[in-house]
């Protein structure tokens, strides 16, 4: 847009008494950028600093990050990942990525064609069911964790990963079929019409036609209801103990048992963290999206 | 199904009567097994929560359940805990959803112009939101607010504030203060998604009339922004009211029970307290409550989603 407006202010066409002008704004505008990008390194180091922090603290032996003026050049040391790695985390791991990958896998099986007959093909009182939807997100899980854990108990099914799997299906389910939703909308309608003139199947074109459309969607789907489930606590700790337990609950367990270790905890959380980072990073767009339901492209 | 519908689809058809129910079934399986699914674990614990909620009935004591009527809701109304945790749940709500929204605009306004290094910028900036909450909470309460060897202490040093303990001199503020960190990248990304879908003409061409930029933005910017940020202050509510990840981290809702909301503490009374009659009318309580907030907020969201879907 910058780009546009320079373009059309320095057009040959203007008048010439005017010629010193564009330089002189052109350069007022960039010392303006320099004074906004200072403005926005300073807030985005600000913001970022616990982060650093937290990466720069796991490094550390202990006796580092206990001091009273906080060290910032030290040798680092690999000791307190080799103290985490070393108690256990794995099956911790294991579990979060079960649950993660099969309650996505779920989610998407029962969220694209639910969103599908919501959009494209959509049944009467699709705004009730969309209503249905969104509405179960604002119920407070702690009035349902009660039955659910008593169920859960009568059924031998505590501290079992499927029991996680079912909950965090459900809890991702209404950002699903919202989410998928806004991309079946995407699909042009003169491509559905052109397909349904030449006579093809359902079927084809699902496919054919809509398929290819909706793909990137149904990705950007599965990342914001992977990143939920990965750190999903609530439901982990009260549900799981030890077979099925998942790493935020990896995380609280380590303050308790080990007492309040800074560098260690740091590198427990860092290692955590660090899966949904990095495509939080790489995915920053479709973070949006599903953040607002969709609503927002 | 009314019963309209189908005459219009056979008269359009001119098929018969029962073919057209056929079809309208068809139409709807495939929306089916999601709705059935999310009813039976949605909706069905909630009517379970009912149920119990009119029961005495002790997790620790086998056989103490039994039926008590409203006893437990008017114990709920008489318990001056469960008001100041529903206070400071209203608080922690607000407080972080208002703060978090008004820098998520200042920084979304700032990302909205080029500068060097922008993209980084917004990376670093949105990653507090990535980070796993748990895991958010514990670096706040240790490496962050610790009273000796916190950094935030040892940055106000200088300002005579040297051994201040965060955690229990101000709990709820230091909890709002790590749930602040965590959700101001939200905002700042719906708001920035604002601003880039503001047509730019309007705007240059107020420039080049002559307009102030704080009038243009007061004016012009403000007005578009509006649907995103009322959006971004519901979503924000919805997942923020229910946290509990912070409080259990950060100061299992002390001293006392100044920081707790109402997630930890019928949490608490759960399975802490075992009393699961007690516990579920809390719940219920918070769901009507919930269903009161929510009736606006869903009417709310509505609106911006037809005005997205007509822009688009």
């Amino acid at each position: 847009m910058m780009a546009r407006a320079e373009q059309i202010r320095t057009e040959p066409g203007l008048p010439t008494g005017a010629a010193g002008q564009p330089a002189r704004r052109r350069k007022r505008r960039r010392s303006n950028s320099t004074a906004w990008g200072i403005v926005g390194w300073f807030a985005a180091i600000l913001f970022f600093f616990p982060v650093l922090w937290m990466v720069l603290t796991s490094f550390k032996t202990e006796a580092q990050a206990y001091t009273n003026t906080p060290h910032v050049l030290f040798s680092p040391t690999l000791s307190q990942y080799k103290t985490v790695f070393s108690s256990g985390l794995w099956p911790y791991v294991a579990n979060s990525a079960f649950a993660t990958i099969v309650s996505t896998l779920l989610v998407l099986l029962l969220a694209t064609p639910c969103a599908f007959a919501l959009s494209l093909r959509a049944v009467k009182k699709t705004r009730d069911v969309l209503f249905f939807f969104i509405s179960t997100k604002m119920l407070p899980v702690v009035a349902a964790i009660i039955p659910i854990y008593i169920a859960a108990r009568d059924l031998h099914m505590l501290d079992n990963i499927f029991t996680l799997v079912i909950l965090y299906t459900a809890m991702n389910l209404p950002i699903a079929v919202w989410m998928m939703r806004s991309f079946f909308l995407e699909v042009p309608g003169e491509l559905l019409e052109a397909a349904q003139m030449d006579g093809a199947p359902l079927r084809r074109t699902l496919t054919e036609v809509i398929l290819p459309v909706v793909a990137p969607g149904i990705a950007a789907t599965a990342l914001i209801c992977s990143i939920f489930s990965w750190n999903e606590f609530f439901f982990a700790v009260n549900i799981t103990a030890t077979e099925a337990a998942t790493v935020p609950v990896f995380l609280v367990g380590f303050i308790s048992s080990e007492g309040l270790y800074f560098a260690q905890l740091a590198a427990a959380a860092t290692v955590a963290t660090l899966p949904v980072v990095l495509v939080g990073w790489v995915a920053q767009r479709q973070l949006v999206r599903g953040l607002s339901f969709g609503a927002i492209k | 199904m009314t019963a309209l519908a189908p005459t219009v689809t056979t008269a359009r058809r001119a098929r018969p009567r029962p073919d057209a129910r056929r079809q309208g079934w068809i139409r709807r399986a495939p929306l089916l097994p999601a709705l059935v699914f999310a009813i039976i674990v949605t909706q069905l614990p909630f009517l379970v929560t009912l149920y119990y909620s009119l029961e005495s009935w002790s997790l620790v004591r086998p056989g103490s359940q039994h039926f008590v009527g409203l006893t437990n809701y008017l114990d709920v109304f008489k318990d001056s805990q469960f008001r100041q945790t529903a206070i400071n749940t209203v608080i922690m709500t607000g407080g972080t959803v208002i703060v978090a929204m008004v820098i998520g605009v200042a920084l979304a306004l700032v990302l909205d112009r080029k500068f060097l290094g922008r993209g980084i910028v917004r990376t670093l900036l949105i990653t507090p939101f990535l980070i796993m909450p748990v895991g958010a909470a514990l670096l706040w309460k240790t490496t962050m607010l610790d009273s000796t060897f916190g950094i935030v202490n040892f940055v106000l040093r200088p300002f005579g504030i040297g051994h201040f303990d965060w955690l229990s001199r101000l709990p709820l503020e230091s909890v709002m203060i790590e749930m602040i960190w965590q959700w101001t990248p939200f905002m700042m990304l719906l708001v920035l998604a604002g601003l880039q879908s503001q047509p730019k003409d309007i705007l240059e061409a107020a420039s080049c009339d002559g307009a102030k930029p704080l009038a243009i933005f007061r004016e012009l910017t403000l007005p578009h922004l509006r649907r995103f940020i009322e959006l971004g202050v519901v979503l924000g509510a919805i997942y923020v009211v229910n946290n509990f990840d912070a409080v259990y981290m950060m100061t299992q809702g002390g001293p006392g029970i100044s920081s707790a909301n109402l997630p930890y503490y019928i949490y608490q009374r759960a399975f802490l307290g075992f009393q699961v009659g007690q516990a579920a009318a809390m719940g219920v309580v918070v769901v009507v409550a919930t269903i009161i907030v929510a009736t606006f907020a869903l009417r709310l969201i509505f609106k911006t989603f037809s005005g997205t879907e007509q822009a688009a």
